[in-house]
């Protein structure tokens, strides 16, 4: 039995804050789980689509998060518990249905987990999605711990069913990526057969039901709020005339900064844990009597406005302070020494700040950045691409593993938004300067949103080339399944939809299927494409070979040398490939063969033939 | 003491994560409060991996400039890259096998002067010990036995609330039987350093 579908309750285990998420689910009865996989939320969905065989509960990876919301909204509309997760800039993919969903409500509890990415450890930008509660009028809740993790995934599912509303469980990397102690609860057996009830006056939104609902939605929003003000997820700790009013994962940093300063007995700390509908009266409470008040949490100052308006309804003339050039940043990510020094700031304490060791005459440490892996299929596209289609092409590119292509001497990416912009902003870029533009997308961010941007192409005559980079699996995020993928050697049946069949059936009519590591033939379609005035696609095919070894088809093939006496230190291996295998030794390029995997490619592109593969017994 | 603050970096690849978490799953056997911070994602693709553990009286999970107990380094560059961490109470353990970046591998790019930028930081924290962990763990039958032996190191120099029997039992308790054996051995080949 997979160990968190363990019944026994009281049973304390080391859990990831996003496993602890997937213990909460389980134990609130959860029968229905969507998503689309995203850093930092990807663990959830991974471990359902591990258990969920074990169980009646239903798991899918959606095709994108728009999707995934509302293959959820029809399970909650049939009275299921649903869970659908996402990261942060999958909720803007899922608003258009989540706007609505607010409207409409549920049926069975529904928590959408939103996993935001301060500091952008993995992600485009570092958006604050508390402000998705005040857009759609949804309950928020946020955790500060693991063991809060999972307690408040019970907690969203219960207020949901009670509000007939999406419950928001916003998480922050630091949350969904941290392990702590976690106690089981007991486990409520899943309702797994669904009843939709006929009710189109209530669920169908033309305007004239709209217009009604948005009513429902606002008293609705009156009931939350009552709920949040009496909630015990904000809680009070210590006392004393001056506050601070924190959440997530900055409670933790404030919590430990007080006990650093000894401040405990005067400083109470309000812990804001259902932060939408923002709970005006139990603040007002709170500041009532405070001399000031720090409001203490990263990014936006979606609470310090809240708080101040607060104080201003009720006539309060506390000093309230958050985001300042002297205090708190909007950018970024907290640590538990900025903000003991920002509280110690703040309320004028004195303190003896950490002394880091003088580094300044250190050396300087080469920089590491991360890397296509040795071998790695996308690398030998790039390399072909711009070989034909040169410098000067424009090449948008988009969101996945092959992003790293942005490094030289790849130099394979020159603009980039979001999942499936490259071929819509390759579009854009060659209607504007006249030029055929190269688009790079991966297999499922294709299917994610590349098929919209491409029916575009097709439709208004654009002059671009899509290539696809078709690795068979999700690579980035952790080797998920999509639409694309043969999924029978993982013991599922899930239907595999080809992408060539795709790419010919929405209209496009110049199309090249290749295997990036015969350079000769996929630079033969490049030049092909190139040539054709309108849309082609490039579908490059080669099994992402992390996946494959860990799902134990990546051939043996026999390791590359450099053959000394041939190598003339033309250095195009490096200068243009530049695959992680190589080093350099007393001026000799040479090859790891503890790194290398037999892809043949660097041999391609060596003038001398110096590159070849290392005999058997040598 | 009622708190330690954990720093530990290293290069994707060289079992960072697991030795962290095991050092959580100690923590919870010997009954230590705990928390486990670790980045997943694009970070890890062969680039720097940073994560910490933070045991007894702490509910912060990251540790911040000159606040790091102990500092545990599985490459030597970026130990050195993590001295900000340290302040003039850190135990410094680090791996002293250099893994070149990848731009240093292929010349473009400078390694630092390792012994003297060590020996500097050694002068400026509590101690720092040095030990060649990827020799070890070739002694003990893998490479990839190099997390074991740092984590032997670290129950051995640093003064950690928790037991090597804890961490031993972790190690029990989360190993493939396949390599049990080497992974118990590379522990007592880091813990013997």
């Amino acid at each position: 039995m997979h160990p968190l579908l363990s019944p026994k309750a009281g049973q304390k285990r080391l859990l990831l804050g996003n496993l602890a998420i997937v213990r909460g689910a389980v134990e609130a009865g959860v029968a229905f789980v969507t998503c689309y996989p995203g850093t930092p939320s990807s663990e959830v969905p991974d471990t359902f689509f591990q258990l969920a065989p074990e169980t009646d509960i239903y798991f899918e990876y959606s095709t994108n998060e728009k999707v995934a919301l509302e293959v959820g909204a029809g399970a909650a509309a049939s009275g299921l518990r649903t869970l659908v997760t996402m990261k942060h800039v999958g909720v803007n993919v899922a608003a258009d249905p989540l706007m609505t969903l607010a409207y409409v409500g549920v049926e069975g509890g529904m928590v959408i987990l939103c996993a935001d990415d301060p500091m952008l450890f993995s992600s485009q930008n570092e958006q604050d999605n508390r402000y998705y509660g005040k857009l759609s009028g949804l309950p928020i809740l946020e955790p500060s711990s693991p063991q809060e993790a999972k307690d408040m995934t019970v907690q969203a599912f219960d207020l949901s069913e009670r509000l007939k509303l999406p419950v928001i469980l916003r998480t922050t990397t630091r949350i969904n990526h941290s392990r702590g102690p976690v106690t089981f609860g007991k486990l409520k057996k899943p309702m797994t057969q669904g009843h939709f009830t006929k009710d189109p006056m209530k669920k169908v939104v033309v305007p004239a039901v709209g217009r009604v609902l948005h009513k429902v939605l606002l008293a609705k929003y009156d009931q939350a709020l009552e709920l949040a003000n009496a909630s015990e997820l904000n809680f009070v700790d210590g006392r004393g005339r001056w506050g601070i009013i924190t959440n997530g994962v900055s409670y933790a940093y404030v919590t430990d900064a007080l006990a650093d300063l000894g401040l405990k007995n005067q400083v109470a700390v309000l812990r804001l844990g259902f932060s939408h509908p923002f709970p005006r009266k139990a603040v007002q409470q709170f500041l009532r009597r405070k001399e000031k008040v720090l409001v203490v949490e990263e990014l936006e100052p979606y609470m310090e406005d809240e708080v101040k308006a607060a104080a201003q309804e009720a006539g309060l003339a506390v000093a309230i302070a958050g985001k300042s050039a002297r205090l708190f940043s909007r950018l970024y990510e907290f640590d538990p020494g900025m903000v003991r020094d920002r509280i110690a700031k703040y309320f004028g304490v004195k303190y003896q700040a950490a002394k880091p060791i003088k580094t300044e005459d250190m050396p300087e440490v080469p920089g590491r950045p991360p890397n296509l892996c040795p071998g790695c299929p996308h690398r030998s596209t790039f390399f072909s691409v711009k070989k034909i289609a040169g410098q000067d092409t424009v090449y948008p590119t988009d969101i996945g593993c092959y992003t790293l292509g942005l490094l030289p001497p790849l130099s394979a990416a020159d603009f980039l938004l979001c999942m499936g912009s490259s071929i819509s902003t390759a579009c854009g870029i060659s209607r504007a300067t006249g030029r055929k533009t190269v688009g790079f997308i991966g297999d499922s961010t294709f299917f994610h949103s590349g098929i919209t941007g491409l029916v575009d192409a097709v439709h208004n005559r654009h002059n671009v080339l899509l290539v696809v980079l078709d690795n068979g699996t999700t690579a980035m995020t952790g080797h998920q399944i999509h639409p694309g993928v043969d999924t029978k050697p993982l013991g599922r049946d899930n239907k595999q939809i080809k992408i060539e069949d795709v790419v010919r059936g929405v209209g496009v009519e110049d199309v090249h299927v290749v295997q990036p590591r015969n350079l000769i033939k996929t630079q033969e379609a490049v030049q092909a494409a190139m040539a054709h005035e309108g849309v082609s696609v490039l579908i490059s095919q080669e099994v992402c070979p992390l996946y494959a070894r860990r799902i134990g088809t990546l051939p043996k093939r026999p390791v590359f040398e450099v053959d000394q006496s041939k190598c003339k230190n033309h250095r195009d291996c490096l200068n243009l490939l530049a695959c992680p295998a190589f080093y350099v030794e007393d001026q000799a390029v040479m090859i790891n063969p503890d790194l290398c995997i037999g892809c043949a490619v660097c041999g391609q592109v060596c003038p001398e033939h110096a590159i070849r593969p290392v005999k058997k017994g040598a | 003491m009622t708190a330690m603050r954990i720093h530990i970096t290293g290069v994707g690849g060289q079992g960072t994560l697991l030795a962290t978490s095991l050092i959580g799953e100690a923590a919870l056997l010997a009954g230590v409060n705990v928390n486990v911070s670790e980045v997943h994602g694009m970070a890890q693709r062969g680039g720097v991996v940073e994560s910490a553990v933070t045991l007894g009286d702490l509910m912060s999970n990251i540790v911040s400039d000159g606040e790091a107990d102990v500092l545990l380094g599985f490459e030597p560059s970026e130990t050195l890259r993590a001295a900000s961490k340290c302040s003039r109470n850190t135990t410094v353990i680090t791996n002293s096998h250099p893994q070149a970046p990848f731009t240093v591998a292929i010349g473009r790019g400078t390694y630092p002067d390792l012994a003297s930028a060590l020996d500097k930081m050694a002068g400026r924290v509590e101690k720092l010990i040095s030990i060649d962990a990827d020799a070890e763990a070739h002694k003990a039958g893998t490479i990839l036995s190099l997390n074991m032996v740092l984590l032997g190191a670290l129950a051995k120099h640093a003064a950690l609330p928790v037991e090597p029997k804890h961490l031993k039992k972790a190690i029990r308790d989360n190993t493939k039987a396949a390599f049990l054996k080497v992974n118990l051995k590379a522990f007592d080949l880091g813990y013997a350093t």
